[in-house]
């Protein structure tokens, strides 16, 4: 199965993250990350989705995606043509022994610090999943108390915005 | 942006403003605007009850002179009889309940209505909005409910939205692929003052339905037809909805192709056109079955794939190249992939095709399907439609339901509940107008006909409509027998009574050794219990006649004919006949569900010989 970042960007209504979440669930596709905020327009959300699907369920999510009434568009980000960025914030067991260990991964990976206690650091970092994963996995020696993760945000590479024509189409509608 | 400036399909049954211009702002209550909107946006006929929530709107709709109310019994005969009426007239059928169970009610219409693609508009009241989430009385989240059953659905709290959300609800569902769309109301949206003006301005920038079709696509399907040597048309219900019947009577004899009718396209077109094989599927033709499974190309027009169709996916037609035109994008390539998808309004689609069939056939291009022809013909003389009688004289519910289709009084609407009945009628009526089969055929829903034929005859009351029912059918909506009985619409209903769950106990005969579970409805002269043994519980000509319908009961074939036109002379109440026939009877021809259509019975035992050593 590959993984596929679709940006969906839709209206700022009421209800829309449940229509989206109960037509995955209904159809049977699997979400592996959702992330939604506003965009640069106060009426338009932007939702990216990262599915685990193969070519042909895809076709499917997408064109069911696009039944839903207040979906304006949906966008396939390829990887190698777009910035993908995950936050991660982790509590590591930390004692005067191993904490200028844990600062050195920290520094390595060009995560922050963002809290210290005597037994602990709590650590924000953002990255590419793969780079993510390689920084937890050299954390996880010392001991994660506590973690928790963002969903994928991704935005295209380059001049284009994908978010234009979608504008338009809202600001002729209002 | 104003209602008539939206690009969508102009064939499309569009509410039609009555009041043509547009209306200065007036000061209203929530609940006139609502009423108000109604009558702008030609909606003629609501089915309904008042609850709670709801009773705000019912007050100025006793006023109203442009709408009438249709009191139904229970609000499930409610959504069924909008979408009867949808599907007989093609204009948005409008169904409203209250709060709560009043709207949960609805859910089985509403997800009937979604299978089948029927225009239909839901409104129901909600709880105050302040009151929303507390679990207040009469509380249902409505909306959450009905998400995965609609085309969309609005909560309205706000009284100035009720305008625009009522366009929006009549030009979602019957634009593009028509659907239901749902409308909930807080009851203080309802209560509140507000302005009243039409048209108001649409916000849907996300809904923008394709109907124009791709030239290029529509170029490389006339190719495909003029190239192929075994063609079939498939036609779906979409062909019905899109207003292309006589488009696609021309695209079928200019290509010389066969057509077959899915049962949601039954009068699509005419039953008895020497191209029409028959219905596809499960309980289709053999000549239709047989057609889809040899053909090399399969031309689907507003048609899905059902699993009823196609049998076992992976064996269905494997040698067919597929052309699919739908105006669902998501249609296409979801069950079967599509060598040319065509995305677009069937009647631009046929309109289109017909052209450029026409281009290649003025290239000397034309289609040779003689030696397809003669298969098909041999199929169809080998394999026709039939029955057997019973031999102890009873009456066959086949011979039942063919009498009442030739004594029917031209342009009759039929409206079937879901079984052997249901088959039946597809099988032994003939169809050849659009609008004259109403049936539940995605979702299934029993005790779809009486409600179904109450709305046909309520939109279409010149018609005369005939609902062929099963006696376990017609024991889960007949109390609408009473609103039809009130409210002068005065339909007609053939109970096929076998005294059974037929189609359930012929899987119990075919697949589980004849254990009869739970099939029986009522008691035979076996029954176990004595008291019951041969009684006739419930009696339905009883039942019928104490809801204001005459009722008559048939039993023998030698009554039939008489019974049959009694019931068609009879125009002032609803009429209800008893046929009581044989409980053994069976449809065939039938494909085993989870088998490939490969293995079509033509009957009990019967495997055709498809001559397949000397086919492919």
């Amino acid at each position: 199965m590959s993984k596929h970042t679709l940006s969906v960007l839709v209206e700022n209504t009421p209800g829309i993250l449940a229509r989206i979440a109960a037509l995955f669930s209904r159809r049977g596709f699997n979400i592996d990350s959702l992330a939604v905020g506003v965009t640069e327009h106060p009426d338009i959300s932007r939702i990216t989705i990262v599915v685990g699907v193969e070519d042909l369920p895809l076709e499917q999510v997408t064109k069911q995606l696009n039944k839903l009434v207040n979906v304006l568009k949906i966008v396939e980000l390829e990887p190698s043509q777009a910035v993908q960025r995950e936050l991660v914030l982790v509590k590591v067991r930390a004692d005067n022994e191993t904490r200028s260990q844990i600062v050195e991964i920290v520094q390595l990976f060009r995560a922050k610090t963002v809290d210290v206690s005597p037994e602990a650091v709590t650590i924000e970092a953002t990255g590419s999943g793969e780079k993510l994963s390689a920084m937890l996995k050299m954390l996880e020696p010392f001991g994660i108390k506590e973690l928790v993760q963002s969903g994928t945000i991704a935005i295209g590479r380059g001049a284009r915005s994908i978010t234009d024509r979608s504008l338009r189409a809202l600001d002729r509608s209002a | 942006m104003p209602m008539t400036e939206q690009a969508t399909g102009a064939h499309h049954p569009q509410p039609r403003p009555r009041s043509g211009g547009h209306s200065a702002p007036e000061q209203v209550t929530g609940a006139q605007s609502l009423i108000r909107s109604l009558e702008e946006v030609g909606a003629d006929t609501v089915f309904g009850i008042p609850g709670g929530a709801i009773l705000p709107a019912y007050d100025p709709l006793m006023d109203s002179t442009r709408v009438r109310h249709v009191l139904v019994r229970h609000e499930q005969g409610a959504g069924h009889a909008a979408t009867g009426y949808a599907q007989a007239t093609g204009k948005v059928g409008v169904c409203m309940a209250t709060s709560g169970p009043g709207a949960t009610n609805l859910v089985t219409p509403i997800a009937d209505a979604h299978m089948d693609s029927v225009p239909l508009v839901a409104i129901t009241g909600q709880v105050a909005s302040k009151a929303i989430g507390t679990d207040a009385f009469q509380e249902a989240d409505i909306v959450g409910i009905t998400m995965p059953i609609t085309k969309h659905n609005f909560l309205v709290t706000k009284a100035e939205d009720i305008p625009r959300i009522i366009a929006q609800a009549f030009h979602i569902a019957s634009t593009g692929r028509p659907g239901p769309v749902l409308v909930d109301i807080a009851k203080d949206a309802l209560q509140a003052k507000t302005t009243f003006s039409w048209p108001p301005a649409m916000d849907l920038p996300g809904y923008r339905p394709v109907t124009k079709p791709h030239a290029k696509q529509i170029r490389e399907a006339a190719k495909l037809i003029t190239q192929a040597r075994r063609p079939v048309l498939y036609v779906g219900g979409g062909v019905l909805k899109a207003r292309a019947t006589a488009e696609l009577k021309v695209l079928a004899e200019l290509t010389g192709a066969p057509v077959t009718t899915t049962l949601m396209a039954l009068g699509a077109f005419p039953d008895n056109h020497p191209q029409h094989l028959g219905m596809p599927g499960m309980h289709g033709s053999v000549a239709a079955v047989t057609a889809l499974q040899k053909a090399d190309l399969i031309v689907a027009l507003g048609a899905r794939f059902d699993d009823r169709v196609t049998g076992k996916l992976d064996s269905f037609a494997p040698l067919a190249k597929i052309v699919h035109a739908d105006i669902d994008p998501a249609e296409i390539g979801k069950n079967r992939a599509a060598d040319v998808p065509i995305v677009g309004d069937a009647r631009e689609v046929i309109a289109d095709l017909i052209q450029a069939v026409q281009k290649e056939h003025g290239e000397g291009h034309q289609g040779d399907y003689g030696m397809w022809w003669n298969d098909l013909n041999r199929w169809r003389e080998t394999y026709p439609l039939g029955y057997d009688q019973p031999h102890d004289g009873s009456l066959s519910p086949q011979q039942v339901i063919e009498r009442i289709g030739r004594l029917a009084p031209e342009g009759t609407i039929f409206a079937a509940g879901v079984g052997q009945h249901q088959m039946w009628a597809a099988h032994f009526i003939e169809y050849d107008k659009p609008g004259t089969w109403l049936n539940s055929g995605g979702a299934g829903t029993m005790g779809y006909a009486v409600p179904a034929a109450m709305g046909a005859k309520a939109g279409a009351p010149e018609r005369a409509v005939w609902a062929i029912d099963g006696d376990g059918c017609f024991q889960m909506t007949n109390q609408e027998l009473t609103t039809c009985a009130l409210n002068n619409i005065p339909i007609k209903v053939a109970v096929i009574n076998n005294g059974a769950l037929g189609m359930v106990r012929q899987w119990q005969t075919l697949f589980y050794n004849q254990r009869y579970s739970n099939t029986v409805l009522h008691s035979g002269p076996d029954d176990v219990n004595p008291q019951a043994r041969g009684t006739r519980v419930p009696d339905f000509v009883k039942l019928s006649e104490a809801m204001g319908c005459y009722a008559i009961r048939c039993e023998s074939p030698d009554d039939l004919d008489k019974v049959i036109e009694e019931a068609n002379s009879i125009n002032d109440r609803p009429v209800v006949v008893d046929f009581i026939v044989h409980e053994d009877a069976m449809v065939w021809p039938m494909v085993a569900a989870g088998t490939s259509n490969d293995e079509i019975m033509a009957a009990r035992d019967v495997r055709p010989d498809f001559g397949d050593n000397e086919d492919d």
